[in-house]
């Protein structure tokens, strides 16, 4: 009974950090950057943005989609292996995802640079030199690289429970190898695929620092214009209102998502 | 525990006498490297006076961190119009040149500016041109800004990423004055800019270091103080005045409201004055000193730099930005804003995403529809059974 | 069809650490281009553990990663062990709420958390709001969703009746938390507080929004150094830290076989038991 109480101080802190910044948001959305007056002024003002917002979505989905082909068959394949290599594995898959991730964007941009480091090599071989940066491929696989990891882990956490006798059942009624996965493994995985999809998408599309980086003035996402009405131009209605926006655009990807996969979100973290 | 509380930084209300926080621009002083004076360091040793040094890469985003508050700087180093807008918002404290003794060494023609009329808030740290900077290897000879807009040179131009800078270089090449606060001319600008931005690579600031000095881009509009560093790396780049114009500035040292340590920041706008220091940081630097005594101590090479000290010809064509009125500052960053996130494509990204979502409609409703189908199967199947 | 997505799965992994090389490489470079490499030596190396003001910003991460994993660990352990308790449908909401974080896109918490200062800056009249008590507020408010997740599926997996044992044998609720439920949910205690402060640690989103002039840390001044020319000696930092977070993985992961080992035994344990019985 007392148990309950000892979860009091977290709630209060969730109200007031998580649950008021929220309000906070709408609160500058909604209000004129000079007068302080209820406005629809900036929610409106985002239509000129329209093409960016289209571009940051279809650059995070083609990101989520090539992370899910990659993805998958490395997440099969150590959910094949034995526990503690299994374990070693997602270390190894982990430890990315831990170092700064500034400077590995950074290394990207040293190795695909028409001076860098994969061209000063075509150049001594004697090939021409590739555009290889600043065009949306580049962003596509900066987005690609530094979230894979958070498609690699849901995946083989859902398919390393998938319970063996299944795979041996569905053997036993002679299916072959491309059957057993189109059958049992792949519908078990979708859980996993639509988590890995939405841990991807997410971080995706509202990332600013990637297309600052890899991109060119011609490839400004949604998280460039917010970040920009923070830092360089001040004027944090607009960037509220953007912000508001993208909130209610991933929850509703979510909310999708969420329907088609019919999980309750009890799950715990990626636990062994 | 309590190696835990002596870790814990004391919280940013109490004044300490021996500490100041500096906010310059990016490669601004000179720190020692190169075999140069660590200026910082000699600040400290003289004064025993400790620098917290931090750095900003525009006016912009210096006046937006001193707006948004959330931190106390003692001293910082805006441009002259930057500096006009400051004192019209009341955010700079007047000096106490009591303090600042060798503010004799200024030159007279850097006392009475049009942006610190009355010499109250501001003290002239180094001044210099904008011009352009192009790399001999690639680049023919250049005379103007429009080689800014030379197709040749598509996706190895750069550009400034301040607004002001920025509509300042299309003002020029359209002849209008650099301070104009016409709605029309905002919008030619503005215009001229958008068709530059498929050539642009970038649109940088401190970044254009590493990109002119590895030939990874070939045009730059930039200062003629980071040319001179520049130049030491690769010798192949040249700097241009360009015809129509440039932009002549003053970086000037103020104190803002809200600071901690006045009497620490006063005693490092005297240091800065002192024609020794001066002398040797801008040596380094490569921009000029507004102190004539200071350039017994550089370089002779560099104290006779056309670049750093152009001629009297090729001064007049400079001309200097002023503080421009709220309204129209707002009008140029919205236009600076709409140029930097304009994008052609919306027709391609309209027909693309409806057409993906209508696939995404097709499938939900094809597995749906195959989903009913199985349940009345199994349905079916269990009612012939019973 | 295995031996194919063996070999799929080494050249991901290779393609996943082709730029920390790369950094490696360049932290041991005479040069300071990465794409050329001029000669081998330490001497950034050196180079790093001089300079003063990379250290105090390496010193400023560990500070904030620490204060904060340590406060949301508490806080979220006592949170878990309450939501545990709650009825269902309460259960449901609060977990939900708790996802937001995690959900939310950095740059939207990093804003929302911004603004709230800048709210209560405007309702203090003052300008200087943000440092290092918004920072570190910051920083427990992202963590805690990462401790509770952590927490949560040990207390379901807990045997619910050992908790009324320890009642039942004269414990009080108090003692009870602190010899049956503590010791059983450690393993998912210690992983979430590791995870946070790796998440802090490495955190640039958020902290770039809420941070004030006073108190920098290194992945905001990282970003600082990466619209100047970058100084080598940063590639040192990345190859110790490197080596730092290997070695905390390591260890890690030798927690996890220990309590995977312990609940095996215990397992048999208690079926040795139950066949005595």
């Amino acid at each position: 009974m007392k148990n309950k109480l000892l979860s009091a101080p977290y709630l209060v802190w969730m109200v007031i950090f998580t649950i008021i910044p929220l309000g906070v948001v709408f609160y500058y959305a909604l209000t004129d950057s000079l007068t302080g007056h209820f406005t629809l002024a900036n929610l409106a003002g985002m239509g000129t943005y329209l093409p960016i917002i289209l571009r940051s979505i279809w650059l995070a989905f083609l990101a989520a989609l090539i992370c899910l082909v990659i993805g998958y068959p490395v997440a099969y394949c150590i959910a094949q292996a034995s526990p503690t290599r299994q374990r070693f594995y997602s270390m190894l898959v982990m430890l990315p995802m831990c170092m700064s991730f500034l400077l590995r964007t950074l290394a990207w941009v040293s190795l695909l640079e028409d001076t860098g480091i994969i061209n000063n090599f075509l150049r001594l071989i004697g090939l021409t030199p590739l555009p290889l940066i600043r065009n949306n491929g580049a962003v596509v696989l900066g987005m690609v690289y530094n979230y894979l990891p958070y498609m690699i882990l849901p995946l083989y956490t859902v398919i390393m429970k998938i319970d063996r006798r299944l795979v041996e059942a569905a053997q036993d009624l002679g299916c072959n190898s491309a059957k057993v996965f189109q059958k049992v493994i792949l519908p078990l995985s979708v859980p996993g695929i639509i988590s890995g999809i939405t841990m991807v998408f997410v971080p995706a599309v509202s990332t600013f620092y990637i297309s600052q980086k890899l991109g060119s003035p011609g490839t400004t996402l949604i998280g460039d214009v917010i970040e920009s009405q923070f830092k360089a131009a001040y004027n944090p209605n607009l960037g509220a209102a953007m912000s508001l926006f993208l909130m209610v655009l991933i929850f509703l990807c979510v909310g999708a998502m969420n329907r088609f996969s019919g999980t309750d979100g009890e799950e715990g973290l990626m636990a062994p | 525990m309590v190696l835990l509380a002596a870790a814990l930084p004391v919280p940013a209300r109490a004044a300490d006498n021996g500490t100041i926080t500096v906010y310059n621009w990016g490669q601004y002083i000179s720190d020692g490297t190169d075999g140069s004076l660590d200026v910082l360091a000699e600040f400290t040793k003289r004064t025993g006076i400790k620098v917290n040094y931090l750095t900003y890469d525009s006016n912009e985003s210096l006046y937006t961190k001193l707006k948004t508050g959330g931190s106390t700087y003692d001293l910082i180093i805006p441009s002259d119009y930057m500096i006009g807008k400051l004192i019209s918002e009341d955010m700079l404290e007047p000096l106490d040149f009591q303090n600042i003794p060798n503010y004799r060494n200024i030159d007279q023609s850097f006392r009475n500016t049009a942006y610190d009329p009355d010499n109250t808030y501001s003290v002239p740290y180094t001044w210099g041109t904008t011009g352009l900077i192009y790399n001999t290897k690639y680049v023919d000879k250049v005379t103007s800004w429009k080689a800014l807009w030379d197709k040749r040179y598509a996706g190895k131009i750069l550009m400034f990423d301040n607004c002001r800078d920025a509509f300042g270089i299309a003002e020029l090449i359209q002849g209008y004055s650099l301070n104009t606060e016409s709605t029309d001319e905002f919008r030619s600008v503005s215009y001229l800019l958008m068709q530059q931005k498929p050539l642009v690579q970038s649109y940088v600031m401190d970044q254009i270091f590493d990109k002119m000095e590895r030939g990874e881009a070939w045009l730059a509009p930039y200062y003629a103080g980071d040319y001179l560093t520049m130049a030491k790396e690769n010798p192949d780049l040249a700097y241009c005045f360009p015809e129509e114009g440039y932009n002549l500035f003053i970086d000037a040292m103020c104190i803002p409201k809200g600071c901690s340590n006045k009497a620490g920041a006063e005693a490092f706008i005297n240091f800065m004055c002192d024609p020794e220091i001066s002398g040797k940081n801008l040596d380094y630097l490569g921009y000029s000193t507004p102190i004539t005594a200071a350039k017994q101590y550089m370089d002779p090479e560099m104290a006779n730099s056309p670049v750093a000290y152009p001629d009297a010809q090729t001064l007049q064509r400079g001309s200097s930005y002023n503080n421009l009125s709220t309204a129209a500052s707002q009008q140029m960053d919205s236009l600076w804003l709409s140029v930097k996130t304009s994008g052609s494509d919306t027709r391609r990204y309209l027909i693309t995403s409806c057409a993906v979502i209508a696939l995404l409609l097709l499938g939900a409703v094809v597995l749906r529809f195959r989903q009913k189908r199985r349940k009345a199967r199994r349905c079916r199947k269990w009612h012939d059974k019973t | 069809m295995k031996k194919f997505s063996r070999v799929f799965t080494v050249l991901v992994f290779i393609f996943l650490y082709i730029p920390m090389i790369v950094l490696l490489v360049a932290s041991f470079n005479t040069g300071a281009d990465v794409a050329v490499f001029k000669g081998f030596t330490f001497s950034q190396y050196g180079e790093f553990f001089r300079d003063d003001s990379l250290l105090r910003l390496l010193r400023n991460s560990v500070v904030i990663a620490v204060l904060s994993s340590l406060l949301a660990t508490v806080l979220g352990t006592m949170a878990a062990v309450g939501i545990h308790s709650m009825r269902a449908r309460m259960r449901r909401l609060v977990l939900s709420a708790t996802n937001i974080p995690m959900t939310n896109p950095d740059i939207v918490t990093g804003v929302s958390l911004a603004l709230l200062f800048a709210f209560f800056g405007h309702l203090l009249r003052t300008n200087s709001v943000l440092g290092f008590w918004t920072l570190l507020i910051a920083h427990i408010t992202f963590n805690l969703p990462y401790v509770i997740l952590s927490v949560m599926p040990k207390l379901a997996q807990m045997d619910p009746d050992l908790e009324e044992a320890a009642l039942d044998l004269g414990c009080t609720p108090m003692q009870a938390l602190r010899k049956v439920i503590l010791p059983e949910i450690m393993p998912g205690v210690v992983s979430g507080a590791l995870m946070a402060f790796t998440m802090s640690l490495d955190d640039f989103v958020i902290s770039y929004f809420v941070t004030g002039s006073g108190f920098v840390t290194l992945p905001v001044e990282i970003y600082n150094y990466t619209k100047k020319p970058i100084p080598p000696k940063i590639y040192a930092l990345f190859s110790l830290m490197f080596a730092a977070i290997l070695l905390i993985m390591v260890g890690m992961n030798l927690l996890q076989m220990r309590d995977a080992t312990n609940r095996r035994s215990r397992v048999r344990l208690i079926g040795r038991s139950e066949n005595a019985n």
